[in-house]
C-alpha cells in the first residue's frame, strides 16, 4: 500500500505526460505555463498566511492554545477527534487560509508522521470552506434564500471530521 | 468580515493569556517568528504547488477534465432531478465536479457558479440546489495535492500516505451530506396557501 501510495506522483505524471503527448497536447510548455500559474496561487496566499501566523504563534506561545486543548478534551474525547485537531474543525467551514495555517501550525507541533498531525492534514483535505461556497454560489445565483443548504452542509461537514479522526486511527493509530 | 474577528480574538487571547501566565516576551517575539515562518512555509509550498499546477495543465489541455465530466453527468442526473433535463445546467454542474475531483480551484469556483446559476429558479435554493452544494463542501478530491504538498514541507516521510483516509473521509461527509439534504428538505418547503 505504501509502496503504491509512494508511486503516487510520479505514476501521475507519467500518465498524464503520455496521455497529453498521444493528444498532441504542448507537453513541455503546459508543464511550465501551469508552473507559473502556481507561482500566482503562492504569492496569493502569502500575505494571508503571514498575517495568519503571526497571530497564532502568539496564541501558541501564550499557552492559550494549549488551555483551549484542556478545555475542549472532554468534548473531543466524546467525538473521538484528538484535542489538538478540534480548534481545526472551528475554523474550517469559515477561512480556506485560517484553517491551512492552523493546520500547518499543528501538523508542525505534532509532527508530520504523528497521528495528531495526520488526522489534523486529512481533517483539511476532507472538507471545504462550507460558508464561503455558500455564499460564492448562491450570491453568483441570485438567491437569496438558502433553505437547508446550510445545516445540510454543516452535518457533512461533521461527519467529515469525525471520519478523518476514526480512519486515521484505524490506519495509523 | 469574520476573519477580522478571528484575528482580533487570536492577539487579545493571546496577550490575557500571556500575562497570566507570564509568557509576554514570549508572545512579543512570537509575533515576528509566525511571520518569518509563513515566509519559510510558502516557498517550500511553491516548489510542490508549481509542479502540481503544471500537470493540472496537462490534464486541461489534453481534455481529461472533461472526459471526467462527461462520465460523472449519469451520477449527477440521479442526484440532482431537478435539471436532469437540463442539459446546460447539467454540463456545467458536470464540469464542476470534475474540476473538484481533479483540485483544479481555479475552473471548480466559475463553473459552480454558472452551475447553480442555471440551476436557479428565483431567489428561493431547490433541492438540488442545495444538494449540489453539498456535493461542492464535502471536497471529494482523487489527490489531495495541497495537503501532500503540506505535509512534505513539514517533513513527513511519505505525504501521499493520508490519501486512502481522506478519501474515505471526504465519501462520508458526501454520504451524510446528501442523506441530511434528503432529511431536511421538508421542514424548508415553501409552504402553501
Amino acid at each position: 500500500m505504501t509502496a503504491v501510495l509512494s508511486a503516487l506522483l510520479p505514476g501521475v505524471l507519467a500518465v498524464v505526460g503520455c496521455a497529453a503527448l498521444i493528444r498532441r497536447v504542448d507537453l513541455f510548455s503546459s508543464l511550465v505555463g501551469g508552473a507559473k500559474e502556481g507561482i500566482n496561487v503562492s504569492l496569493g496566499i502569502l500575505p494571508t498566511l503571514v498575517i495568519l501566523f503571526a497571530a497564532i504563534y502568539m496564541l501558541r506561545a501564550s499557552g492559550a492554545l494549549d488551555m483551549l486543548c484542556d478545555l475542549l478534551s472532554p468534548v473531543a474525547s466524546a467525538v473521538g477527534i484528538p484535542a489538538e485537531c478540534l480548534p481545526l474543525a472551528l475554523i474550517r467551514p469559515f477561512s480556506g487560509s485560517g484553517a491551512l495555517a492552523l493546520g500547518a501550525d499543528i501538523i508542525r507541533e505534532a509532527g508530520a508522521d504523528s497521528l495528531v498531525g495526520r488526522t489534523a492534514a486529512v481533517m483539511l483535505g476532507s472538507t471545504e470552506t462550507t460558508f464561503y461556497v455558500i455564499a460564492v454560489y448562491f450570491g453568483g445565483a441570485g438567491v437569496t434564500k438558502s433553505r437547508h443548504a446550510l445545516p445540510a452542509a454543516l452535518v457533512a461537514d461533521i461527519v467529515g471530521f469525525c471520519a478523518a479522526a476514526m480512519f486515521c486511527r484505524l490506519f495509523f493509530g | 468580515m469574520a476573519m477580522s474577528y478571528v484575528w482580533i480574538v487570536f492577539v487579545v487571547a493571546a496577550i490575557v493569556c500571556g500575562a497570566l501566565t507570564g509568557r509576554l516576551d514570549a508572545v512579543g517575539s512570537a509575533a515576528l517568528e509566525g511571520a518569518a515562518e509563513a515566509v519559510k512555509l510558502t516557498i517550500s509550498l511553491a516548489g510542490a504547488l508549481c509542479l502540481w499546477n503544471g500537470v493540472l495543465e496537462v490534464m486541461r489541455a489534453a481534455g481529461i477534465d472533461r472526459a471526467i465530466a462527461k462520465a460523472a453527468r449519469p451520477l449527477l442526473r440521479r442526484l440532482l432531478p431537478d435539471v436532469a433535463d437540463n442539459d446546460e445546467a447539467l454540463g456545467a454542474a458536470a464540469a464542476n465536479i470534475s474540476a473538484n475531483l481533479l483540485g483544479l480551484g481555479n475552473a471548480a469556483t466559475p463553473t459552480g457558479i454558472r452551475a447553480a446559476k442555471l440551476m436557479a429558479v428565483g431567489d428561493r435554493a431547490t433541492d438540488s440546489l442545495c444538494a449540489f452544494v453539498v456535493l461542492n463542501t464535502a471536497s471529494i478530491q482523487l489527490i489531495p495535492a495541497t495537503v501532500a504538498a503540506l505535509r512534505s514541507s513539514l517533513g513527513a516521510s511519505s505525504p501521499f500516505d493520508i490519501l486512502p483516509a481522506t478519501l474515505l473521509s471526504s465519501v462520508c461527509a458526501l454520504v451524510a451530506g446528501l442523506a441530511a439534504e434528503r432529511l431536511f428538505r421538508r421542514f424548508t418547503r415553501e409552504k402553501r396557501l
